[in-house]
């Protein structure tokens, strides 16, 4: 706790030199986010194309003091006693429910995000900026390929991110390596604080994302050009693409990370050949106990088999891997508790349930759209 | 304690999926195994009834189990498949015609006819005189090259109709990876496909009907099967970019079993941009092979070789296209430049 206390001290410090108005936000405000978090907003912005021009002069005609508060960096804001002890228990808890280290940093990324959209959604503001650098992007374009993101790969390491709709999280930083921006700083003598991270002192192995980072540390020495090559392959990289119609938007988007669905079980794709290998190393009778797609206990190489667990459940978790993505649902199935997750999340994995089940009974009815 | 098999719960397991975990008894993995191949050769539609099918066969584990699995669900579903057993003999000595001495045994084990063709009788040259003009960095380019379109025309030999290939998992990850790492979105495209489009201009398509078998489970398959099959690397491989790819996949795949699938799943579901430059097919004007530039690929590695200058078919070439096929001497600075080669 005292460590924390001395980050905040160190941070408001350098923040207020800035003269730009802050926020510092304990991630423990997770489980009081409200489930907005999750719904991409609709952003006036769209046609904005022809009315550029006009944008930019009605916006010179207001004050100057909301310019200043347009640009945030992403950090933080509040104070740390706000947070209750209870909320920190439920915090610990979560993570401790992860049982590998891949799976804890992606729910911190996951949490982070959705935690920063709701303080810009709060305030107002409708870009944010992240720092990482093009290292740092490179390492993430690398370990997203990994966790299985490849349909996410341009929001997640691209220049603007525009899934969240009304708030557009853009990466100025991106066209900088790691060094030149060490460079920057000493040369600068831009004051910095180091806060350790999930995997800080542990071996390189010890998760997706550490040993990714190894692996293009050491490379880059042997091939220059790696980290530039990286980079420009994320560029030319898009987002697969979701239905324009927005009432639908929400449905066909991942729960967790917003982008589009893409565990589909259409013919021929890794994702299909997983469920078969699943389907075919498992006693056939337990299909029939399993409801939907979701199979039980998957890469857990502890399960006992004869136990079925979903079973066990209440069955509002164990849908929720219907309406993630195939790497948010890489990181669920790691979870030993779902209901460890912040009340948000479970609150909107139940609606959009019950929602299916209405739109089940109701099928024949609708009218498709013609595309 | 010893633990059942998790599918008929009967018998003790002997082996742990490196796939998912389970644990299974010899004959439900097997069946597990060859049930998967069936399933991704339904979903894919890579057969139809009748065709006559080239497997190609190096001698290595990939190939020998997919001989072996071909020739039993064409036998217990009723594919219909004629199948041949396509070789290449690259020319390198201590590997490959140890390898071929495999594939001939197979040839006898599984009944299938078998045709090898050579470099040396296609190109005129074996992959040990190259690697003596090219050096250690860069040959596996030539080898891969020349090797497709080898099988391409022992198959038109064989007047077959498609081309399988032994590529696991492991590999269509590691070649995703490696696209990623060098930038090439092109193939980056194509790599995860599991067919090769079919073109009217009468390239005979190649499919991977492994493409979702983990190496580690082919292994086992092959060992408790007692597969004969050769298991030595080739013995230029250490100094290719390809083995960063693949320590990197191994690491990944110790921490995490699933993400092969991850990558193969990111590789085929990621998009590019529209308006991305992406080269257009057409056909080589010397031999008339597919090919997106003036000369295929093949062609210009092999005016490289025959005139010297092994360094003309790595990097970018295309502005002396135009005076290869000309037949005009390159002049002073070019030839300097491509005939530069580190050891």
């Amino acid at each position: 706790m005292e460590e924390r206390q001395t980050s905040i001290a160190q941070l408001q410090s350098i923040f207020t030199e800035t003269g730009f108005p802050y926020f510092i936000v304990p991630l423990e405000k997770v489980f009081s986010l409200p489930t907005s978090a999750l719904i991409p907003g609709t952003s006036e912005a769209d046609s904005s194309h022809s009315s550029y021009k006009l944008a930019v002069n009605q916006y010179t005609k207001e004050n100057q003091t909301l310019r200043e508060e347009k640009v945030v960096c992403g950090v933080s804001q509040l104070r740390i006693e706000d947070c209750s002890a209870q909320q920190t228990l439920a915090l610990e808890r979560l993570f401790s429910s992860l049982k590998t280290l891949t799976a804890k940093e992606e729910m911190l990324q996951m949490l982070r995000q959705h935690l920063i959209l709701h303080v810009a959604r709060e305030n107002n503001f409708s870009k944010v900026m992240m720092g990482e650098s093009c290292s740092r992007l490179a390492v993430k374009l690398l370990s997203n390929i990994a966790v299985g993101r490849g349909a996410a790969l341009a929001s997640d390491t691209g220049f603007c991110d525009l899934r969240f709709g009304d708030v557009v999280i853009v990466r100025p930083m991106r066209d900088y390596s790691s060094k030149e921006i060490t460079f920057y700083s000493r040369i600068f003598r831009v004051p910095s604080v180091f806060i350790p991270g999930l995997d800080t002192k542990n071996h390189d192995k010890a998760s997706i994302q550490s040993l990714t980072e190894r692996f293009v540390t050491n490379l880059q020495a042997d091939f220059p050009s790696t980290v530039s090559t990286i980079y420009r392959t994320s560029e030319k990289l898009q987002t697969t693409k979701t239905p324009q119609d927005q009432s639908a938007a929400s449905d066909s988007k991942c729960l967790l990370c917003l982008c589009a669905l893409d565990a589909k079980t259409n013919n021929a794709s890794a994702f299909n050949a997983t469920l078969i290998s699943e389907q075919l190393s498992q006693r056939k009778l337990r299909e029939a106990a399993v409801d939907s797609s979701r199979q039980c206990c998957v890469e857990d190489q502890t399960c006992v088999p004869g136990v079925c667990c979903s079973s066990n459940r209440n069955p509002a978790p164990t849908e929720l891997n219907t309406f993630v993505c195939y790497s948010c649902g890489l990181m669920v199935r790691d979870m030993e508790e779902e209901n460890s997750l912040p009340s948000y999340i479970l609150t909107e994995a139940a609606k959009r349930q019950s929602r299916s089940l209405q739109k089940q009974q109701i099928m024949e009815f609708l009218l498709e759209d013609d595309d | 304690m010893p633990v059942q098999c998790s599918r008929c719960e009967e018998s003790r397991a002997v082996l742990k999926r490196p796939k998912t975990g389970h644990s299974l008894c010899k004959s439900c993995f097997f069946w597990a195994f060859e049930e998967e191949i069936h399933q991704t050769i339904l979903s894919a539609k890579l057969f139809n009834r009748g065709e006559t099918v080239a497997i190609g066969a190096s001698g290595g584990k990939d190939s020998t189990v997919l001989a072996h699995v071909m020739k039993l669900l064409n036998d217990r579903y009723d594919y219909g498949l004629n199948l041949f057993l396509l070789s290449v003999d690259e020319g390198i000595t201590g590997y490959r015609d140890d390898s071929l001495e495999t594939v001939k045994r197979n040839q006898q084990q599984y009944e299938l006819p078998l045709k090898i063709v050579s470099y040396e009788e296609l190109y005129g040259w074996t992959m040990d005189a190259i690697v003596k003009q090219v050096g250690l960095k860069n040959n596996c380019t030539f080898c891969g090259v020349f090797r497709r379109q080898a099988l391409d025309r022992g198959a038109m030999m064989l007047n077959v109709d498609k081309i399988c290939t032994g590529h696991n998992a492991d590999d269509v990850a590691e070649t995703v990876l490696m696209n990623v790492l060098r930038g090439d979105i092109a193939r980056l495209r194509r790599c995860t496909a599991i067919m090769t489009s079919s073109d009217s201009d009468g390239s005979i398509p190649r499919c991977k009907p492994l493409k979702y078998a983990y190496e580690k489970e082919i292994v086992l398959y092959a060992y408790f099967n007692k597969l004969d099959y050769f298991s030595t690397e080739c013995i230029y491989s250490p100094n290719a970019y390809r083995g960063h790819a693949r320590a990197f996949l191994k690491d990944l795949e110790s921490i995490r079993p699933s993400s092969i699938m991850s990558v193969i799943h990111s590789g085929e579901t990621l998009e590019l941009k529209e308006g991305v430059k992406l080269p257009v097919q057409g056909t080589c004007s010397r031999c008339g092979y597919i090919s997106s530039q003036a000369l295929c690929k093949a062609c210009v590695l092999l005016e490289g070789l025959n005139r010297g200058l092994p360094k003309l078919g790595i990097g970018k070439h295309q502005r002396l296209h135009g005076k290869i096929l000309a037949q005009e001497p390159l002049t002073e600075n070019e030839e300097r430049k491509l005939r530069s080669v580190d050891f």
